[in-house]
């Protein structure tokens, strides 16, 4: 199970290094995603990995009595997940700004900003 | 985006998915769910509703900017980090009222953190999506 | 004495915001600071000079062994009355010097820091307290050195001073941390008692290798003297106060300082007099060539500097009475010819001593300060100076049998290019016919001509009082740098023997030079040939090569390209990961765990890995954006496999809004173009696909470790107990972390107000246009 997500990261983490070494801006904030996507996985592949027990305490017991799976890398996962929707909302207003203003996607003509209207 | 369909089933859904948003929100201490996805459900559905029936209606339905809810929301989750100080106890220490509820359980100042938490998603995600969406440029 | 130097501190302290709130008349108040420091370490002489000390001790830094400690002994004490002593006539000079300065406040600032670093240098009894001061003193330098600072050339030489005093203070803390220890201790006065322990240890030649590095760049001897002539870009005061009683001989103060603690072996002494000896003729043969007179100045200052270093290492008594002496000697001498060097710039405009003569016509007082500064230097008969070249004579001819030769003649040489030197300064500018040009000159206020000539009559008084000269300042210092009792006793007049001749004979030689050598731009100009043997042109060097490299560095590695500093970073990461892998060494790869996967879970990775596929190939944004929201639901789907329902209803709904803004801000823009070569594709696509596997094989390599789970234990088995919650995921978030999620809420809120911001209030603005 861990292989499967192991190679899952990894080529997420491989999509999200080739998009950030694009010169398109979209692709850029795209590869930021998907390297958010692939840390998630990472942080939680490194907690142990069970199926079909959450770790939510049957009604009847006060604590686990079987297995259950890691809750720490979940709550960090979870904060993570909204953390970056917020990350992404103000990347993207970002660039709707720079496209505004460049008329253009393209990274490298940022490097010689007009001069008026910054 | 105004179709029949749509917006006949919105005026369902919408109700529905505040329903079920809150339903979230309650039993987040016991079962999946909590603030976030409470939060996260809520402004999905008027972002539904403004798809349908556009931004500004949604608007008049929330009554209020949402930007205006995050402080609201800020605010209850810190009166219940605060909250133990009045009784003596560091911050944060959970208080809870003795008697059990039906269907929510035992409520503690936890679930007014969390309410906190489910306000401030709120305010923030439609912030977020009505400001781009009524700003045209 | 705490407060002398903290007084010094406070005062610049407050000049800064209210230096410019006094008044030009009100600025005599200034003086007062190093006045009546000057008269408290006058009370001290009766004291000092029957043989006592006086020691304070604040605690500041205990556990560091760094502590406050104060100790006025007679080498202290001699230093403290030159620094407050000259400096009150500087302080009186630079207040009508600089009198109509736009920066007259940071002036005095500076110069008041200067003077408690200079303070605190020569009274410090803990090795780190010396250290502070003089770097302090390097510091302050460097701003007087630097005080014009719209001059590019003054910039540099602060600059160059920097670099080169700077460079010497790391040596000198390497080499105290080293001697500290050594002897296990960090008080000064308590290392003499470890002498033996010192210089029998491994490390003491480089103890003293680094501590007469530190000497030496401060006190400008060859190779690092060239800091000083371009420090004379300076203004005029400050080259008289830091070229005559104090910055320079900081490093003859640490010699002095430390003689008795180090010196005494052939090493010590071999290094002193040669880096000394070269020093003092080199440095006097050039200010023969100069005909800037500061620069004139500026280079008969590294040669005394070089007869102290030379006659501190040769160490006998004799030496070292020769040292004490020609110290005191040295600084009424030289400060004098500064400022009247400054009085000669300041009214007729000029330094160029081919262009100056007869000023005595219109400058009297200044002519006979400059005159009595002159003779003393050349040891004319009943001055100063007379007395400490006669010394200087006693000590190379008793220096023992094979070397009194040599060293004295050496001395000779040395001495009669100063003669001349000192000719040159003092006696030329105001000598012979007054040209036109200079007819017009007034005397200037007395606040000018004043303290050099009571400077030149000091020097003249205590030529014709030796006796009680040498035993209120010189006895007990030349005793602190011997370590015992010297019995100094100055004399006017020794009687006819070879010293007296010896004396004429330079006086002679040296007024003869004085009239054959014609300073002329010329020879300036034949001396600039021998330019890149120099040790200056070696730093330009360094510095220009430097400069390149950092150039080229940064041409090649901040090209302003966002993705070639990714592809940078990266390629750097992938290596060290790489490494620590390799050395970590073999990676186990469980491949059982495979064969309990469902049908399902190998559908979604499928799904998944087309959608990754399809978003790098496609170019409409649409697809793009379409398949970025398929991975993200695939994670979904993951997270609800492996039990964790919260992540996945979270995953989704961001999934869904994430899709949502990005529609609504992206649908407008055009198609992906195709931008990058097959080349750089193909590079890309290793990059990326090495920093997939590296992760991966990180991922395997941790997995395999044996990970803590004492928190997540701590949280599953509490959950309830304490936090009354069956769900430990949002028990975590909302009571055990709670503080966290209180702060990622504040965070959210930040970036909401930001998007709004960025868009509303943008509007609002282009609205008004």
């Amino acid at each position: 199970m861990e292989l499967l997500l192991i190679i899952v990261l990894g080529l997420l983490y491989a999509g999200g290094v080739y998009f950030i070494l694009r010169r398109s801006m979209v692709k850029l904030l795209l590869g930021i995603m998907l390297l958010g996507s692939a840390t998630n996985i990472l942080i939680f592949v490194l907690g142990s990995i069970v199926k079909g027990s959450p770790p939510v305490i049957d009604a009847d017991h006060d604590t686990f009595s079987g297995i259950y799976a890691d809750p720490v890398p979940q709550a960090l996962i979870l904060t993570a997940i909204v953390i970056s929707f917020a990350l992404t909302a103000f990347a993207i207003v970002l660039l709707k700004r720079v496209y505004a203003l460049v008329q253009t996607d393209d990274l490298d003509n940022l490097n010689t900003p007009e001069e008026e209207d910054i | 985006m105004r179709s029949i369909i749509l917006q006949t089933a919105t005026r369902y859904l919408l109700p529905i998915l505040l329903l079920f948003s809150i339903f979230l929100l309650l039993r987040g201490h016991y079962y999946p769910g909590g603030g976030f996805v409470g939060g996260l459900v809520a402004s999905i559905a008027f972002v539904l509703h403004s798809f349908t029936n556009g931004t500004d209606a949604t608007m008049k339905l929330l009554g209020r900017k949402p930007l205006s809810l995050i402080p609201i929301g800020l605010g209850i989750s810190a009166f219940s980090v605060i909250l133990p100080l009045f009784f003596g106890l560091p911050p944060m220490t959970g208080l809870w009222v003795q008697e059990k509820f039906p269907l929510i359980g035992l409520i503690g100042s936890s679930l007014f953190f969390d309410i906190g938490v489910y306000l401030v998603v709120i305010g923030v995600v439609l912030t977020i999506l009505f400001t781009i969406s009524l700003t045209d440029d | 004495m705490l407060f002398t130097i903290l007084s010094g501190l406070i005062v610049s302290l407050l000049l800064l915001p209210f230096g410019r709130m006094l008044k030009s008349k009100q600025r005599i108040l200034l003086v007062v600071l190093p006045a009546a420091l000057f008269l408290f370490y006058l009370q001290y002489i009766p004291a000092v000079s029957s043989g006592r000390f006086l020691l304070q001790s604040t605690p500041w830094i205990p556990s560091l062994a760094t502590n406050l400690d104060f100790r006025l002994d007679g080498l202290s004490l001699l230093f403290a009355l030159l620094i407050t002593g000259i400096g009150t006539a500087i302080f009186f000079y630079a207040r009508a010097y600089l009198k109509d300065h736009p920066y007259f406040n940071r002036f005095f600032g500076y110069l008041c820091l200067f003077m408690s670093a200079m303070l605190g240098i020569v009274l410090a009894d803990n090795i780190f307290l010396l250290f502070v001061f003089w770097e302090l003193t390097s510091i302050s330098s460097f701003f007087l050195i630097g005080f014009n600072n719209n001059d590019p050339a003054s910039r540099k030489s602060a600059i160059t001073a920097l670099t080169i005093t700077g460079m010497g203070g790391f040596f000198l803390l390497a080499g105290l941390i080293l001697l500290g220890n050594i002897s296990g201790t960090y008080t000064i006065s308590e290392l003499i008692h470890s002498r033996n322990i010192i210089i029998h240890h491994p490390l003491y030649p480089l103890v003293l290798g680094l501590l007469c590095m530190g000497a030496f760049t401060k006190s400008a001897q060859f190779p690092f003297h060239f800091w000083l002539p371009g420090a004379m870009k300076a203004p005029t005061p400050v080259s008289a106060y830091l070229h005559s009683a104090t910055m320079v001989k900081a490093g003859i103060y640490l010699l002095a300082r430390f003689n008795p603690i180090l010196g005494g072996t052939d090493l010590w002494s071999n290094t002193l007099m040669i880096a000394g000896g070269f020093t003092m003729l080199y440095a006097a043969f050039h200010s023969l060539l100069r005909t800037d007179l500061k620069s004139i100045l500026a280079y008969s200052t590294i040669s005394a500097l070089g007869i102290l270093t030379f006659l501190i290492g040769l160490g006998t008594r004799e030496a070292v009475i020769a040292a004490s002496v020609f110290i005191l000697v040295h600084a009424l001498y030289k400060a004098t010819l500064f400022l009247v060097t400054g009085i000669i710039d300041h009214e007729a405009h000029t330094r160029d001593i081919t262009r100056l003569a007869g000023l005595r016509k219109v400058l009297l007082p200044v002519a006979i300060a400059g005159l009595l500064a002159a003779i003393s230097s050349a040891g004319v008969p009943l001055t100063f100076g007379f007395i400490g070249k006669d010394l200087i004579y006693e000590a190379t001819l008793h220096a023992g049998a094979s070397l009194s030769f040599i060293l004295t003649a050496l001395a000779i040489a040395t001495n009669t290019g100063l003669v001349a030197a000192g000719f040159m300064a003092g006696i030329k500018p105001f000598s012979g016919k007054l040209p036109v040009e200079f007819e017009k000159i007034h005397l200037p206020s007395a606040s000018l001509w004043l303290p050099p000539l009571i400077l030149a009559v000091a020097g003249l008084i205590f030529g014709c009082i030796p006796g009680i000269a040498g035993q209120l300042f010189s006895l007990q210092a030349a005793n602190a740098i011997f370590g015992s009792d010297t019995q100094l006793h100055l004399k006017l007049w020794h009687g006819f023997n070879l010293v007296l001749l010896l004396s004429l004979a330079t006086l002679a030689a040296g007024t003869f030079l004085y009239y054959i050598n014609k300073p002329s731009g010329k020879k300036q100009h034949f001396i600039q040939k021998f330019n890149p043997l120099s040790p200056e042109f070696a730093l330009n060097r360094f510095a220009n090569g430097i400069f390149g490299f950092s150039t080229w560095y940064t041409g090649k590695f901040h090209n302003g390209y966002l993705r070639s500093y990714h592809l940078k970073i990266l390629l750097f990461a992938e290596m060290l990961l790489a490494y620590k892998l390799w050395l970590s060494g073999p990676i186990k790869i469980d491949f059982y765990g495979l064969a309990m996967l469902s049908i399902y879970e190998i559908a979604v990775v499928v799904i998944l890995i087309g959608a990754l596929v399809m978003m790098i190939l496609t170019q409409s944004r649409l697809t793009a954006v379409v398949s970025m929201s398929i991975i993200g639901y695939c994670t979904c789907l993951m997270f609800v496999f492996y039990s964790a329902p919260d992540l996945a209803m979270t995953q989704f709904t961001i999934d869904t809004l994430t899709t949502v803004l990005f529609v609504l801000v992206l649908y407008k823009l055009p198609p992906f173009l195709n931008l990058a070569t097959t080349w750089e594709r193909y590079r890309d696509i290793a990059v990326s696909l090495g920093f997939g596997v590296i992760l991966s094989l990180v991922a395997l390599q941790v997995h395999h470790e044996a990970i803590s789970t004492q928190t997540s234990e701590f949280y599953a088995n509490n959950s309830y107990i304490l936090a009354k919650g069956k769900n430990v995921v949002n028990v975590i978030l909302v009571d055990f972390r709670g503080i966290d999620t209180m702060f990622e809420t504040v965070v959210l809120s930040i970036a909401a107000i930001g998007v709004y911001s960025l868009l509303r209030l943008r509007l609002k603005t282009s609205e008004k246009e």
